[in-house]
């Protein structure tokens, strides 16, 4: 380094007049809706290379989650008899873990997007931001067998699409993907320097099923919690937000619980969800947004260094 | 395989005066960090050990090409011919100095570096083209022109990983020659194939130089390089020793 180095690091507005520009100078985190091409082949290879030599393929989407249904119908709902205080249980318990699979996925996939690219990554330059959104495509892709058993399955016990519920689950769409994605591109961005983080964020998929109420409903947490601050955390917690407001989309307007709620059986009132319908979701979107521009603003500033990193 | 100095071309390029690569005062350090993992950082930030060793790449590289130049860039192992190709490329950021570009690059820094095994030739044709910066309509259009200068038509459809190492390297190469950028960076790729292969591949830089493109290109072959470049860059230890005339150019580093 010398002391002539200028201080510039990107061209002046006079030499981007005359066409010059940086290499690598890139759209940010608008690459994933400029590069939609590149995107879309990306999100192929991803899907192709996963199912590769499997006899299966995509229905391995569908039997995960239906073994992990059942197993947790039958621990929480038969053994624990959540079946018994909590109408239309089975769809309760797939509402909200379809939730928290996507969550998973989403996170999970994401945070190895670049080290998994190491190769690409390294060698020819490509707008990274590519590879956490084609995670995340993928996920989606997976989640859509997910949501029409969900969907199957709520018809089944007497419910009836309405506009609370379509709202109710784009509002947790929303939320949960600008949530996911925030905290996707953050743990990416780390992994790629030190590769604890994929252990780490596995660590926390493995838990939130337990932090947010899937398995159980919230009103027994507000039982145990209520008046504390870790209430208001619990509450505060994106994915609780979120999967109450499935709970909304695809359970609280069933006929079963709008039945039971009609009854008076003294603890027919815990099955309404607080701040009904839609709860707190402007502080989910508010959290989500927030831990999104967290995210862009470390992936921004360290993808320079991943082709080193890697 | 080194490719037979009587097959290679005569250089076609014809140098102007419109500046399109503009390198200034370059520096990039690199840290060989010893430790990979939270565990092992702490244990050697306990016991005072080095955390990385640093050392120059690139120190304080000034360079620019114009349109139609070819430029080489020689100099022996670690002297920071790559990593200049990867910092005008993109791939990696300097510490210090600036890069500039006019128009579109392509780097072809490493023949099928794109490349899935488990996808076809056809869909590693498509994800190629699409990451060296190519359109779908530009992929539709040049798709039968790519296969064709491959000739492995009868393979497209098969998956890559079935490929012999011949058929992968022209695939990779006819991807990475069709497309159609102003500045084309390429490291040691001209020693692609078996001959017949390689003399169309040098044709087909010669007639890029013809159309008037940009190169930038890494060899250690520096017979072809002489014959090929208008210019040659001698690096040694991160800095640029010569810059000039080709055959002084190959002179210097065998001097050196």
């Amino acid at each position: 380094m010398t002391a002539t180095a200028p201080t510039r690091r990107t061209p002046s507005a006079a030499e981007r007049a005359e066409g010059w520009k940086a290499p690598g100078q890139d759209a940010g985190w608008l690459n994933p809706l400029k590069e939609r091409f590149l995107l879309r082949l990306l999100v192929k290879k991803e899907l192709r290379v996963r199912y590769r030599g499997s006899v299966l393929g995509m229905v391995w989407s569908y039997v995960k989650p239906a073994v992990q249904f059942l197993v947790f119908y039958i621990a929480m709902g038969v053994f624990l008899e959540l079946n018994k205080g909590t109408p239309a249980y089975a769809v309760y318990l797939f509402s909200g873990i379809v939730v928290v699979n996507l969550f998973g996925e989403v996170f999970g996939n994401a945070t190895r997007s670049i080290t998994g690219n190491g190769a690409l990554v390294a060698k020819i330059y490509i707008p990274s931001q590519l590879f956490p959104w084609a995670s995340m495509m993928v996920a989606l892709v997976h989640f859509l067998p997910q949501l029409l058993v969900l969907v199957v399955g709520a018809v089944l016990n007497g419910w009836l699409p309405s506009p609370t519920a379509a709202v109710a689950f784009l509002l947790g769409m929303l939320i949960l993907l600008v949530f996911t994605m925030g905290l996707g591109m953050l743990t990416a961005a780390l992994n790629a320097a030190f590769r604890d983080v994929e252990n780490f964020v596995d660590l926390i998929v493995m838990v939130a099923t337990w932090l947010s109420p899937v398995l159980y409903r919230i009103d027994m947490v507000q039982k145990s919690l209520d008046g504390t601050i870790w209430w208001w955390l619990y509450q505060l917690n994106p994915l609780t937000i979120v999967v109450q407001l499935f709970h909304v989309a695809f359970w609280r307007y069933s006929k079963p619980v709008v039945d039971e709620l009609a009854t008076d059986h003294p603890f027919a009132y815990t099955l309404a969800q607080p701040g009904e319908p839609y709860g707190l979701w402007w502080a989910g979107l508010l959290i989500a947004v927030a831990v999104f521009v967290v995210g862009t603003i470390v992936f921004e500033r360290s993808k320079r260094r991943f082709a080193q990193e890697l | 395989m080194t490719p037979n100095i009587a097959d290679v071309p005569t250089s076609a390029a014809v140098p102007t005066d419109r500046e399109m690569v503009r390198v200034e005062h370059v520096s990039k350090r690199f840290s060989l960090r010893h430790d990979r993992s939270l565990k092992e950082l702490v244990f050697s930030a306990l016991q005072r050990k080095k955390l990385a060793d640093t050392f120059m790449a690139l120190d304080d590289v000034d360079l620019t090409v114009h349109a139609g130049e070819t430029v080489g860039l020689i100099g022996f192992n670690g002297s920071g011919k790559s990593t200049l190709l990867k910092t005008i490329s993109g791939v990696l950021f300097p510490d210090a100095g600036r890069v500039m570009l006019r128009g579109r690059v392509a780097g072809l820094i490493e023949v099928g570096a794109g490349f899935h095994p488990d996808l076809s030739g056809r869909e590693n044709v498509f994800l190629n083209g699409a990451i060296l910066g190519m359109s779908r309509e530009q992929l539709e259009e040049r798709f039968d022109d790519i296969v064709a200068f491959s000739e492995i038509e009868e393979f497209i459809d098969t998956e890559v990983k079935y490929y012999s190492s011949g058929m992968f390297l022209r695939l990779a190469f006819s991807v990475a020659v069709h497309t159609d950028p102003d500045i084309f960076l390429v490291d040691e790729i001209l020693s692609v194939g078996d001959e017949p292969f390689q003399k169309k591949c040098l044709e087909r830089i010669r007639e890029l130089q013809a159309a008037g493109r940009t190169m930038v290109v890494v060899s250690h072959e520096l017979e072809m390089l002489q014959k090929l470049c208008t210019r040659i860059v001698v690096l040694r230890k991160g800095k640029i020793i010569f810059d000039g005339d080709p055959t002084e150019a190959v002179a210097v580093l065998r001097a050196s």
